[in-house]
């Protein structure tokens, strides 16, 4: 028996409709912070009357119709509209009329709704918070949680941006023209990020918090099923799926990384390889497309010694010229230096030695510590890992380099 | 984020022969396409009939081979889909969805399986 009348059934629709509903009267009353408060009036009317009235049929038709009646009611008693506007800070001349018309399309209301959390006026923390809330469904706790800050925290970044995109008066839409691409590019650095976060772990004790890796997957795969014609909107789709593939894989079971090299293969998600690869057909040569055919190197190769180093060291390099980074740049000396050799890679290395962006960076000392190990300059390799171990955050990536400075201590004299 | 796996049954012998109507398909797609928008729908299929199947057994040492129609199983896996959700919750809403756009005449039975992560 499906229980629809529990109370995890009825988690589960809100969590199912909410963007939807969100998105739907953001476009009636073009306010986000005003939306978000409508929808979930709707939410908690659904919760006093479904008890006594049985759920209804169709619950997510019945919390937009209730969420979208509250809007135009809403708009309509103007007075009570323009206390609303005063107690966020806004007289009535900056409001654009409200549209009263049924939603035609909900997919557009969405895509306005993605844009507008993600427009650049709000700082990457709060673009993260608000895309969470508003269209990952998550609840302020659930996201604290996530990003390993307090609940108050998160609560207050979601009201200042809101707060913010009203003050600015970011209109409810989907950009065009010049503006779209730079938009677009925020809105895929805040799933990147969003993933990021999950995927390698800056902070705190684990190495992968695969839940924040899921709900960025999910929201690229909404953005990929809205914008089909984006070339870099597959690239990152791509990018995710390929590299949530390997996400078992990368900590061992009791928390510790574990390197690329050593990764059990056959527990890689074919599932997930396929659709990164699908999803790589439509990519384009930004940025994250190329980064997923770097990705989808390392996926294809059946074992680590399969990897096609030199197409890889290839690929960074046009990654190199897309978007110059030093971390790039330090990524294609590792993939030269599997092709031609420790010395070549070194060379690299060397020459981002006094690169300022890198100055606090692990991974600079760490690269060049496994590079001297493979050469057997294995007194300044050990040097290299435990100055890297000094300034990673992350406890478990810690304990990794400090064991690779110890394992040749006896023998490094 | 756990994947579950959802098997639907349905009775070959008393499904309707036509298959399903253009109503149901079009309902079908979608809400298909609804929850590959979520993000929710990794995989899903429809199976031939199992008159195209084979079933192979492993026993006492043994293989041996059975060609379909298996009708002496009521009710056979006819198609799959992959989710990934939330929760059991969530993606056990998805499934009601799926069963509910079928005509009352039809019985369907979604088995919903979480997949075991290693």
């Amino acid at each position: 028996m499906t229980p629809t009348g529990d109370s995890a059934a009825v988690d589960a629709l809100v969590r199912i409709e909410y963007p939807r509903i969100v998105a739907a009267v953001a476009h009636v009353v073009r306010d986000l912070g005003i939306a978000e408060e409508l929808a979930q009036d709707a939410v908690v009317e659904a919760l006093e009357t479904w008890p006594e009235s049985g759920v209804p049929d169709n619950p997510g038709a019945w919390l937009m119709v209730t969420a979208r009646r509250r809007a135009i009611d809403l708009v309509r008693r103007r007075e009570i509209y323009a206390r609303k506007l005063v107690e966020v800070g806004r007289s009535l001349v900056d409001v654009p009329p409200p549209d009263l018309r049924e939603a035609d399309d909900i997919d557009d209301d969405l895509l306005r709704l993605i844009f507008t959390a993600c427009h650049p006026v709000l700082s990457p923390t709060s673009r993260i918070g608000l895309t969470l809330r508003l269209l990952g469904g998550l609840t302020t706790e659930e996201i604290a949680r996530a990003l390993l800050v307090s609940e108050s925290t998160v609560a207050q970044r979601i009201v200042r941006a809101k707060r913010t995109l009203a003050r600015a008066g970011v209109p409810f839409e989907v950009p065009r023209g010049p503006d779209r691409s730079a938009r677009l590019s925020s809105v895929l650095e805040v799933i990147y990020l969003i993933f990021n976060e999950g995927y390698s772990a800056t902070s705190g004790d684990d190495v992968v918090r695969p839940a924040l890796c899921e709900d960025a997957l999910r929201l690229a795969r909404t953005l990929e099923a809205l914008i089909p014609d984006e070339p870099e909107v597959h690239g990152l789709a791509a990018l995710l799926e390929l590299q949530a593939s390997r996400m078992a894989t990368r900590a061992d079971a009791g928390g510790r990384p574990v390197l690329l090299a050593d990764q059990d293969r056959s527990r890689w998600n074919r599932l997930l390889i396929g659709r990164g690869l699908k999803a790589l057909l439509q990519a384009g040569d930004g940025p994250y497309s190329v980064q997923a055919s770097i990705a989808a190197c390392h996926a294809t190769a059946v074992r680590y010694e399969d990897t096609d180093w030199a197409k890889i060291a290839t690929l960074y390099g046009l990654l190199m010229r897309v978007e110059f980074s030093p971390v790039v740049e330090l990524n294609r000396a590792v993939a030269v230096s599997m092709s031609d050799g420790p010395e070549a890679g070194l060379a690299l290395v060397e020459s981002l030695a006094d690169e300022p962006a890198l100055a606090g960076y692990p991974w600079l000392p760490s690269v060049r510590g496994d590079l001297l190990e493979r050469m057997g300059r294995l007194a300044e390799a050990r040097a290299e890992f435990e100055r890297a171990a000094l300034l990673t955050r992350n406890a478990r990536e810690r304990e990794l380099l400090l064991a690779r400075a110890g394992h040749f201590g006896t023998e490094s004299t | 984020m756990p994947r579950y796996l959802s098997m639907i049954r349905v009775d070959e012998q008393n499904a309707p022969p036509e298959g399903p109507s253009p109503e149901l398909q079009e309902r079908m797609g979608a809400l298909f396409e609804e929850i590959t928008r979520a993000g929710v729908m990794l995989d899903t299929a429809g199976l031939t009939p199992t008159s195209e199947g084979t079933r192979i057994t492993w026993s006492g040492g043994a293989l041996s081979y059975t060609d379909g129609p298996f009708t002496e199983t009521k009710e056979v896996v006819g198609g799959y889909a992959i989710l990934q959700a939330k929760n059991k919750a969530e993606a056990l809403e998805w499934t009601k969805r799926f069963l509910e756009c079928h005509e009352a005449f039809w019985t369907v039975t979604a088995e919903l399986r979480e997949i075991a992560e290693p």
